[in-house]
């Protein structure tokens, strides 16, 4: 650190390819991990209700949404991979460094991937020649390691926000506390959060796909399930996350006051501090934002008269430039204004169904339904850049450098290029993909096509199953 | 305890090897099936057998890599800071494999599908051979301990040639043994045939290969010769002699016995790299220990790759019997 802060606040030449591939492969990757992680909840949802009531609709859509889930889930196993080489090609000197400290969580989300990669090909593949029940607990096990897997990841983004359970001794890692590492703390509500915007964002994206069929008059029961599911789980989640993004605001106070200072835009220590709603940072002043007097504060220690440090307190040589406060500080806004405008659309579905209990045929309040998965993304994508760029200058916070960590080897230019061309490929790919099935299924119905389970003379435990059957 | 992880990790490599290497192998297949009427049955075959099971076999590619950075960091990055144009150009090879694979069995469009399947055959040709050179780049000492070694020669030199070669033989003759197996699960008697011939050749094949190796090696990498020419012998002679079994049993016999005497052949080989490498980890100047993280990770590494061990067998057993019970599909 010393010597980097001797050789003055010339970057490395590296560093820019790498935090812009980095950002980049991290941003593509999270749109896909929702599906990994929740998608295949709101399939057993439907399978649960297909298996206990006999309903076939529900059936489908469950085993439509698995094909679905299949492409998704190889495109995000392969961009997952990728930033796995990523970590040693692009960070050497994190991983080198560190890596005995935070490279475990890894291992463990290993293992969770291990098991759903298993778990999800059975489910997946399984549809027409397992047995009902058993082919839906190998879904609840695709679940599960997906909580696993998530925590694990979060254990080690989180160490590097707090890092914690390691002895260093000349710059080495000579020592580590497995447990401290990964219960660190900022562990626990990080998971808890990133786990809901899982929901969330898997929730409103499909329940999006189904709204724009109601909007376009296609109300049957498939139609209303595949919209009622994951808007639900989507609903539910909501106002719990903002309950969590609240605690995490406050704890970002106690303990990242770097990054707090970042999101608030606070230029210099005080009380009375405003909540600033847009705005930049520009040479040390904010600028062009509209300030809600004392609000920051108050958020922060529920009295107006709360200190926030301001970036004055950070030392010059590792105090985050104006660019990155302005961007840490209009994402911030960014994932608040969003998840409000999601917040408000939960609330408008629970008062629309309270009153009629059926799925909404307000046009409105479909066509917003319609949009609210992309809004989620941008709201989790917003919110992941509040925590990765306001954790700058640093890579692991008080530890190390993120110009310290970078590679120096070669010209990453090129390999950032590749990367764009073919991500672009393989995003247009999956896109098309999805549009093709979407065609398929659409031409072929919900009546004619050959339902799971359906054919096959029932076995004991899906009597009702057959029972119900309305063909 | 350090050798313990080091163990654990060339386990996850013979792993990777077998499992990754029938599925790149299936690729290469995929690649010379033919045109679109000729090629089609076997690249509906590869289809059936490939896409309930690929996934799970590239989790153990990252298991090694999670194991190397957590358990040897710094040879970890001597590793990626040297070998960095073939690990990038195998990272973008893993993308463009999968998701191609992915897409074509999602799709149904004959165009789509062509364009898809080239891609999947392609990197599944190309990702093995940069593996191959890598495995040849660390074999050969060309990683220096400090890492920012030659950024062209530690992977285009003779023994990471014969690396690359090595590995798309090898993974050609799994996966045709594989398929062999999948084809007379099918009852199809011609398609068995073809699977079989493809087996022999490349069986040949990697034999040839091999024999050329020797040769390379004893001029490019003489520690590496001179280690398996002693302490990594028997590892090799049992290589050879399974490999040559299942050969002449490709015809005959049954094939779980061949499926398991090629599987031998392969991670015997592999396992005689890892013990001519002993006690070095990169050339002979960094040791598995001194490249090892403190104790405690080195612990948790080892708890977890149990609890792996425990949860992660008996389900991939589970999706390997089912699989080939054709219940899956």
């Amino acid at each position: 650190m010393t010597l980097s802060a001797l050789l003055g606040a010339v970057d490395p030449p590296q560093l820019l390819p790498a935090r812009e591939q980095m950002a980049f492969t991290l941003g593509f990757h999270i749109i896909l991990v929702p599906f990994g992680v929740a998608f295949t909840f709101m399939m057993l949802i439907c399978q649960y209700r297909g298996l206990r009531r006999g309903d076939q609709q529900a059936l489908l859509l469950a085993q439509r949404w698995s094909k679905v889930a299949a492409v998704l889930f190889a495109v995000g196993a392969v961009s997952g991979t990728v930033l796995t080489f990523e970590l040693g090609l692009l960070w050497p000197g994190l991983m080198g460094k560190y890596g005995s400290a935070f490279g475990f969580p890894f291992a463990i989300e290993g293992l969770f991937f291990f098991l759903e990669a298993i778990f999800m090909a059975i489910y997946i593949y399984g549809w027409k020649r397992l047995p009902p029940w058993p082919h839906f607990f190998t879904g609840v096990v695709v679940t599960l390691s997906g909580v696993g897997g998530t925590a694990s990841v979060i254990a080690a983004n989180s160490w590097m926000n707090q890092p914690a359970g390691i002895v260093v001794k000349n710059g080495r890692v000579v020592d580590v506390i497995p447990s401290k590492v990964f219960f660190n703390g900022a562990f626990w509500w990080e998971m808890v959060h990133m786990l809901l915007a899982a929901y969330i964002v898997a929730g409103f994206m499909v329940a999006g796909v189904y709204a724009w069929d109601l909007l376009k008059g296609r109300r049957d029961h498939y139609h209303r399930l595949g919209f009622l599911v994951p808007f639900t789980v989507a609903a539910i989640a909501m106002p719990l996350q903002f309950l969590v993004g609240d605690t995490i605001a406050r704890q970002v106070f106690d303990r990242e006051p770097a990054k707090f200072a970042a999101i608030e835009m606070v230029p210099t220590t005080g009380t009375h501090v405003p909540e600033i709603l847009g705005g930049v940072y520009i040479d040390g002043e904010v600028r062009y934002g509209i300030p809600l007097p004392g609000v920051a504060s108050i958020l922060a220690g529920f009295r107006p008269s709360t200190p926030i440090k301001g970036l004055d307190a950070i030392p010059p040589d590792v105090r985050p430039d104006d660019a990155v406060v302005s961007v840490v500080h209009l994402a911030f806004d960014v994932m608040v204004g969003t998840a409000s405008l999601l917040l408000l659309l939960a609330l408008w579905f629970a008062w629309l169904w309270w009153r009629r209990r059926e799925v909404p045929t307000n046009p409105w309040f479909l066509r917003s339904a319609a949009v609210a998965g992309l809004v989620s993304l941008l709201s989790l994508e917003s919110g992941w850049v509040v925590t990765e760029v306001g954790r700058q200058p640093w890579t692991v916070v008080g530890l190390l450098l993120t110009r310290d960590a970078v590679a120096t080897q070669g010209n990453l230019w090129p390999l950032f290029a590749t990367v764009l061309a073919i991500y672009f490929c393989v995003g247009a790919g999956a896109l098309f993909v999805l549009r093709t099935m979407r065609r398929r299924w659409a031409e072929e119905g919900t009546d004619a096509v050959a339902v799971p389970y359906g054919p096959r003379p029932a076995p004991a435990m899906n009597g009702r199953t057959s029972g119900a059957d309305d063909a | 305890m350090s050798t313990v992880i080091a163990v654990i990790l060339f386990v996850g490599v013979i792993a990777y090897a077998l499992f990754g290497g029938a599925d790149y192998g299936a690729g290469f297949w995929d690649l010379t099936a033919g045109g679109e009427t000729r090629g089609h049955r076997v690249r509906e075959l590869i289809n059936l057998s490939l896409s309930p099971v690929w996934e799970a076999n590239h989790t153990w590619l990252v298991f090694c890599l999670v194991t190397i950075w957590t358990g040897f960091p710094r040879a970890f990055t001597a590793i990626t800071t040297t070998l960095y144009i073939p690990l990038g150009l195998a990272a973008l090879g893993i993308v463009a494999r999968g998701a191609g694979f992915a897409f074509r069995h999602a799709l149904t469009e004959r165009q789509a599908q062509r364009v898809s399947g080239i891609a999947f055959a392609c990197s599944s040709v190309l990702t093995p051979f940069f593996f191959g050179t890598i495995a040849g780049g660390i074999a050969s000492g060309r990683v220096p301990s400090a890492g920012h070694g030659d950024a062209l020669s530690s992977w285009l030199n003779p023994t990471s040639v014969l690396g690359g070669v090595l590995a798309v033989t090898v993974c050609a003759y799994l996966a045709a043994v594989f398929l062999t197996g999948q084809a007379q699960r099918r009852a199809d008697a011609s398609l068995e045939h073809a699977c079989r011939l493809r087996a022999f050749a490349a069986g040949v094949g990697g034999g040839v290969v091999a024999l050329v190796g020797v040769y390379v090696l004893y001029s490019d990498a003489p520690r590496l010769f001179h280690q398996l020419r002693t302490v990594g012998a028997p590892l090799l002679a049992v290589s050879g002699l399974c490999g040559l079994a299942a050969l002449i049993l490709l015809h005959r016999g049954r094939p779980p016995v061949v499926r398991a005497l090629a599987a031998l052949a392969i991670a015997t080989v592999v396992a005689g790299w890892g013990v001519a490498q002993y006690p070095y980890l990169l050339g002979t100047h960094l040791t598995i220990q001194q490249a090892a993280a403190p104790s405690a990770t080195l612990w948790v590494l080892l708890v977890v790759s149990c609890v792996a061990a425990a949860l992660i067998a008996p389900s991939l057993v589970l999706l390997y019997t089912l699989q080939l019970q054709r219940k899956l599909g």
